[in-house]
């Protein structure tokens, strides 16, 4: 899942101001389910930016709102949006840096606006109702050796050949002892499969022609 | 490792004498009169002396300059401590290279902190190798006489390379297992974080001792009660035993800063005592940064003379 973070409600303000009119945009994909761009998302942000104009914080704003299966899919911005856009001098984006870079794309005369920071790829925990990073899509997954846990996304320095010297008690330094350092459960999780052997084992420098931006893949 | 000794940490370490190493740290300034006085202040108690690279990812004058004006000033032979957090592996590289030019033979691979725990906070932390992956490009530039992609070096350096390792590590096994993946690659000596329970260190000598390189266990005296209790706070990996807490607090209280002082001397040169008689500890590496004098005090109470004049 890719996991967004609304920004600050001044900050899209103060990126809509001289706009007479935007549409909210939303996003059915991670955008949704991170409950930062699906449709209640949309007509709360809605609510939010006509207020802003009662409010007088934005000058006789119209807001219209629309929402799309995945904005990282073009054919689907365009298809979807084509015959409402035109009303429109702003779009206002509630999905991810994708879905954003994909509108400005396909409606190159349009100013669209990013309502949301996008922070991470993450698993979620309903549980806890809380997100957690676990892929930074490096290009050259090492999950296999390391017991199913990303040593790169989730050890703070990305060591290949962890734990550092700042773990106490299978704790992060980093944070303020608070989080599980991922070598020692990396560690534990070896050692139960009778697997010590990936954990020793010297994983040489990384190779980062493999995450180096931007990257391309062809379908074949 | 065994082979030519390039240092003399290193042949003092292969003569198997009790050796001692010491830290300094040059810190935010173009001057470094003050470190060279303080290798003076060392030379003949410590074998040889650490600089460190940004530690706690504090931006400071660099360990490079540092150790060569130790060496060439105070005729202090350094220990080029290189972390990978602010550095690629091209700039580690040519700072290698550049090492060996200033005649530098001792290097000690590390991790590096994170910069969170810095003075630049906000800075993009580099990791591009790791302390294992350090030692390797190491080993290779020194063996081999290329660098990591393979590229051939003129006139390749030589280095005794050296890891760090901390005995409080709880749970242990990682820590030593991860000293076991650098070992196989060839370590010349291994310098241990502090260690305030001798129990520690004891168990630590012992396990350690498969690995067949000499181990210093790091010692880093109190200054103050501040200091103690800053480490029993905030360091939580490094068991401060209760009995030793006592005598530190009970010093404050008889006599101040002067008593305390007194207790450290008098506590870490036990320390020194008891490892040279029951362990199989190759050295001590003393950290006293900010009141290095206490060192040659330390060393003198446990017996030792200035020999490495």
């Amino acid at each position: 899942m890719i996991v967004l973070r609304q920004k600050p409600m001044d900050e899209i303000l103060s990126m809509l101001k001289g706009f007479s009119s935007v549409l909210i945009v939303g996003c059915d994909g991670c955008a949704a389910v991170v409950q930062a761009g699906g449709r209640r998302q949309v007509e709360m942000m809605k609510l939010m930016l006509d207020l802003a104009s009662k409010l007088g914080k934005l000058s006789g704003l119209r807001v219209g709102t629309a929402s799309v299966l995945h904005q990282c899919n073009p054919e689907g911005v365009r298809s979807t949006l084509q015959p409402l856009v035109g009303d429109y001098d702003a779009l206002l984006s509630l999905a991810c840096g994708i879905g954003v870079q994909t509108m400005a794309m396909v409606f190159e005369d349009k100013d669209v606006i990013p309502a949301n920071d996008t922070v991470f790829m993450g698993m979620h925990d309903w549980k806890e109702m809380k997100f957690y990073e676990y892929c930074s899509a490096c290009g050259n997954c090492v999950l296999f050796e390391t017991g199913g846990i990303c040593p790169i996304t989730r050890c703070p320095k990305s060591l290949l050949n962890g734990p550092c010297g700042g773990q106490a008690n299978g704790k992060c330094e980093v944070g303020g002892w608070v989080r599980d350092c991922a070598w020692v459960q990396i560690y534990k999780r070896l050692k139960a499969k009778g697997r010590l052997d990936l954990f020793t084992k010297f994983r040489g420098p990384r190779d980062y022609r493999a995450s180096q931006h931007p990257r391309e893949l062809e379908l074949r | 490792m065994s082979g030519e000794a390039y240092s003399e940490l290193v042949r003092n370490l292969r003569e198997g004498r009790f050796v001692v190493t010491g830290e300094l740290e040059p810190e935010k300034t173009t001057d470094l009169t003050e470190t060279i006085e303080t290798a003076r202040l060392l030379k003949g108690w410590v074998v040889a002396c650490n600089v460190t690279d940004n530690p706690t990812a504090f931006a400071y004058i660099t360990p490079l300059v540092a150790c060569y004006a130790i060496q060439k000033e105070a005729g202090m032979e350094a220990i080029y401590q290189i972390t990978c957090r602010d550095r690629n592996r091209l700039a580690i590289t040519s700072d290698l290279l550049g090492a060996a030019y200033f005649g530098i033979k001792n290097v000690l691979a590390l991790t590096g902190d994170y910069v969170s725990v810095g003075d630049n906070p906000q800075a993009k932390p580099v990791f591009d190798l790791d302390s294992a992956s350090l030692v390797y490009l190491i080993r290779r530039m020194v063996d081999e006489g290329v660098d990591l992609a393979g590229n051939k070096i003129e006139h390749p350096p030589k280095f005794h390379v050296g890891i760090a390792a901390n005995p409080n590590a709880n749970p242990l096994e990682p820590e030593l297992l991860k000293i076991e993946r650098k070992v196989r690659m060839g370590v010349d000596f291994i310098q241990t974080q502090c260690v305030y329970d001798i129990e520690v260190a004891k168990n630590f000598l012992r396990e350690a001792e498969r690995f067949n390189v000499p181990v210093l266990i790091g010692m880093a005296p109190f200054k103050s009660v501040a200091m103690m209790k800053w480490f029993v706070k905030f360091v939580p990996g490094v068991h401060v035993p209760e009995e030793l807490q006592e005598r530190i607090l009970k010093a404050k209280k008889r006599g101040g800063k002067e008593a305390v002082y007194e207790e450290s001397i008098e506590m870490f040169s036990e320390m020194i005592r008891e490892l040279r008689k029951t362990t199989r500890a190759a050295g001590i590496h003393m950290m006293a940064v900010g009141f290095e004098w206490i060192v040659p005090k330390i060393l003198e109470r446990a017996g030792m003379e200035p020999v490495w004049r």
